[in-house]
C-alpha cells in the first residue's frame, strides 16, 4: 500500500476524471526510483503471467467442453513457416530447371563421365588446427589429396590441377589459428563458391564419437536445398562424392541447410529394426554460410559473380532466406 | 655550440626525441643517421651532419653545415640520389668528400639498407596481397546467434534418421538388410489373415461337422425319437412329461453348464449340447433299458 501511495504521488498530473479508471493506468516506466520501479515491474510481470495462465486454463476447458466440435489446434508459427516465399524455389517438376541442370557444369559428373578427384589445401602458413582439420576432411571425402600451399598463387595452382585431372579444389582459409573460410571450386571451368566456416569441431572434440571413418564411399544426404541457388550449391556438394556409395561401410555425410546455414555432419548408421536407426557421429563437423558464388574458377577481381551476399539488402528481413 | 647542446640534451636533461629502453637509448629524430642516441649520431648536437632519407621510393641525401646553422629554413640541403646503386654511392662520396669517416660510412650503410627494403616492397606488391577485412562485432554476434538457433531448429539427428529410414523403405539398400519393411508387414498381415481364416475355417468345419453330426445324430435320434415319441405318445404322457422334465432338467443343466463359463469347447458345443444330451442319453437309457 505504501508503494502504491508513493506511485500515485509520483504519477503527478493526470487529471481527476482519468483517475476513475480502475486499476489506475500508470506505467511502470514513469517511476523514477530504480528500486521501486523494478519492484513494480516484477509485480506487473507476475500479474501478466497469472493472467496468461488463467487464459490458458480457460481455453483448455473450453476445448474439452466442446469435445469433437472444438476448432483444431493452431499450428505454432515458426520461422520456417513464416518464411518469405522465394520466387526462385525449385518445383520438382520444373522442366526448365531440369534442362538447366542437364547442361550445366555438373552434367558430366551426374552423367557419370567423370570421377571426382579433390585437392584440399589451405591458405598460407596453416597452423596445427587447420592442418589436422584438412587431414580429417581428406579421410571423410574419398579420393582427395591434401597439399601444402607454400605461398603459391591460386591462379597458378588451378591450371596445374586441371592438367592433373582434378575435378574439385577446396581451399580452407585460416584466421588466428582457426579455419574460418572455405573456397570450393569445381575445376574444369566450374563455379566457385566461397563460404564462411564456423564452429569447426575436430574428431577428438566430438563427444561419443565412433572409430575412424573407413575408406568406404559414404552416402550423401542433402536436405532443404530448395531455391535455384540452393540447388546449384547442393549439386556442388554432391559432386564431391563418388556416385556409388558402398552400403557396407554404413557411412553417411549430411549437408543440411537450415535458414541459410549448411551443417555438415558425418555419421555411421545402423538399422536396429525397420523402424529404428541408430547413428553415431564420427568425423569432423562444421557449418557453412554461403558468401558468394562465382561463375568461373577462382578470380576475385575479374570474376563474374552469380550471387554475392550483400548485407544491407539481404539481411533486412528475418524471414527471408536464399538457399 | 654542439658541446653545450649535447651536455644539456643528450646526457642529463630532457630530449623529446630520446626514447629509453632497458638496454639502449633511441633517437626518434627523423634526421638521425643511425637511430640511436649517441654523441656522434645526434643531429642536434652535431653542427656538421648528413643523413639519407627516402620519399616515395626515391632516396635523398640531406646535409647540414655549420654555416647555415643560423638559418633553420635553409639548414638541410637535399640531393637526389641516382637510382643506380653504384652511381648513388659515388654521389654520396662526392658530396661528403671531406666529411668525417663515421658519417660517410653510416650514410652509405643507411642507403644500402633503404634500397634493400625498397626492392623488397616492390617484390611483395607483385605477389598476392592479403586483404584484411575488419569484422563487425555486432554482425558477428548476430550471425553466431542465428547459427545456434538454426542448429536447434534443424534437429539434425532426427532429420538424418528419417532420411535413412525413408531410403530403407524405398529399397535403395537392396537386400543387405534382413528386414525389408513391406515384406515383413505383409507377412505379418498374411499370417494374421491366415490364422483368422484358419480359425474361421476350423470353426466352419467344426460347425459343419457338428451340423453333420447333428444331422446324423438328429436323423438317428429323430427316427428313434420319433419312435420314442410315438412310443411315448402311445404309452403315457407322464413319461413324456418326465422326459420333458428330464429334458428341461438336462436343458437347465446344460444351460447352467453353459452359463458357468467353463471352456471354449463347452461353450461352443452349447447349442447342441442340449440336443446331444437329449438324444444320447435317451438312446443309452433306451438301450440300457433295452
Amino acid at each position: 500500500a505504501g508503494h502504491g501511495g508513493g506511485d500515485d504521488l509520483e504519477r503527478g498530473g493526470p487529471p481527476a476524471p482519468q483517475r476513475v479508471l480502475f486499476p489506475p493506468t500508470f506505467s511502470v516506466s514513469e517511476i523514477k526510483n530504480k528500486q521501486r520501479r523494478h519492484f513494480m515491474f516484477l509485480r506487473w510481470k507476475q500479474q501478466q503471467r497469472k493472467e496468461k495462465l488463467a487464459a490458458k486454463k480457460k481455453r483448455r476447458k473450453e476445448r474439452e467442453a466442446l469435445g469433437d466440435k472444438a476448432p483444431p489446434k493452431a499450428i505454432p508459427k515458426t520461422i520456417e513457416n513464416q518464411r518469405v516465399y522465394d520466387e526462385t524455389t525449385v518445383d520438382p517438376n520444373d522442366e526448365e530447371v531440369a534442362f538447366d541442370e542437364a547442361t550445366d557444369e555438373f552434367a558430366p559428373y551426374f552423367n557419370r563421365q567423370t570421377v571426382p578427384k579433390i585437392l584440399i589445401t589451405t591458405s598460407d602458413r596453416p597452423r596445427g588446427r587447420t592442418v589436422r582439420f584438412c587431414e580429417q576432411l581428406a579421410t571423410v571425402i574419398p579420393n582427395s589429396h591434401v597439399y601444402y600451399r607454400r605461398g603459391l598463387a591460386l591462379k597458378r595452382i588451378i591450371p596445374q590441377c586441371i592438367a592433373r585431372d582434378f575435378t574439385d579444389l577446396i581451399v580452407i582459409n585460416e584466421d588466428r589459428k582457426i579455419p574460418n573460410g572455405l573456397v570450393l571450386s569445381h575445376l574444369p571451368d566450374g563455379p566457385t563458391a566461397h563460404f564462411r566456416m564456423s564452429s569447426v569441431r575436430l574428431r577428438k572434440e566430438i563427444k561419443r564419437k565412433g572409430k575412424e571413418p573407413t575408406e568406404h564411399v559414404p552416402e550423401v544426404i542433402l536436405n532443404n536445398f530448395t531455391t535455384r541457388l540452393g540447388h546449384s550449391v547442393g549439386r556442388m556438394f554432391a559432386s564431391l562424392f563418388p556416385h556409388d556409395p558402398q552400403f557396407i561401410g554404413r557411412q553417411v555425410a549430411t549437408f543440411h541447410n537450415q535458414r541459410d546455414y549448411i551443417f555438415f555432419r558425418f555419421h555411421r548408421y545402423i538399422f536396429k529394426s525397420e523402424k529404428k536407426v541408430g547413428i553415431q557421429e564420427l568425423g569432423p563437423r562444421f557449418t557453412l554460410k554461403l558468401r558468394s558464388l562465382q561463375k568461373g574458377t577462382f578470380d576475385s577481381k575479374f570474376g563474374e559473380y552469380e550471387w554475392i551476399h550483400k548485407r544491407r539488402e539481404m539481411d533486412t528481413s528475418r524471414r527471408k532466406f536464399h538457399l | 655550440s654542439p658541446q653545450v647542446v649535447w651536455s644539456m640534451l643528450g646526457n642529463r636533461q630532457f630530449c623529446s626525441y630520446k626514447m629509453t629502453t632497458k638496454t639502449q637509448n633511441f633517437c626518434r629524430n627523423e634526421y638521425n643517421l643511425t637511430g640511436l642516441c649517441n654523441r656522434s649520431s645526434c643531429p642536434l648536437a652535431n653542427s656538421q651532419y648528413a643523413t639519407i632519407r627516402e620519399e616515395k621510393g626515391r632516396c635523398y641525401l640531406y646535409m647540414k653545415t655549420i654555416e647555415r646553422a643560423a638559418f633553420p629554413r635553409r639548414l638541410w640541403e637535399r640531393v637526389l640520389l641516382n637510382k643506380n646503386y653504384e652511381k648513388a654511392l659515388e654521389q654520396i662520396d662526392e658530396n661528403l668528400i671531406y666529411w668525417p669517416r663515421f658519417i660517410r660510412h653510416k650514410c652509405k650503410q643507411r642507403f644500402t639498407k633503404i634500397t634493400q627494403y625498397l626492392i623488397r616492397i616492390r617484390k611483395l606488391t607483385l605477389k598476392r596481397q592479403r586483404k584484411l577485412v575488419p569484422l563487425r562485432r555486432k554482425i558477428e554476434r548476430r550471425e553466431r546467434r542465428r547459427e545456434e538457433k538454426a542448429l536447434i531448429a534443424a534437429q539434425l539427428d532426427n532429420a538424418i534418421e528419417k532420411e535413412l529410414l525413408e531410403r530403407l523403405k524405398q529399397d535403395t539398400y537392396g537386400d543387405i538388410y534382413n528386414f525389408p519393411i513391406h515384406a515383413f508387414d505383409k507377412a505379418l498381415q498374411q499370417q494374421g489373415a491366415e490364422s483368422e481364416s484358419e480359425s474361421d475355417a476350423e470353426r466352419e468345419e467344426e460347425e459343419d461337422e457338428d451340423v453333420d453330426t447333428r444331422e446324423f445324430v438328429e436323423a438317428e435320434d429323430s427316427e428313434l425319437s420319433d419312435f420314442e415319441d410315438m412310443d411315448k405318445l402311445e404309452t403315457s404322457s407322464e413319461e413324456e412329461q418326465e422326459e420333458e422334465e428330464e429334458v428341461e432338467k438336462k436343458a437347465s443343466h446344460s444351460k447352467s453348464k453353459g452359463k458357468t463359463p467353463l471352456k471354449g469347447p463347452a461353450r461352443r458345443k452349447r447349442p447342441y449340447i442340449e440336443i446331444e444330451y437329449e438324444e444320447e442319453t435317451e438312446p443309452t437309457t433306451k438301450t440300457k433299458a433295452a
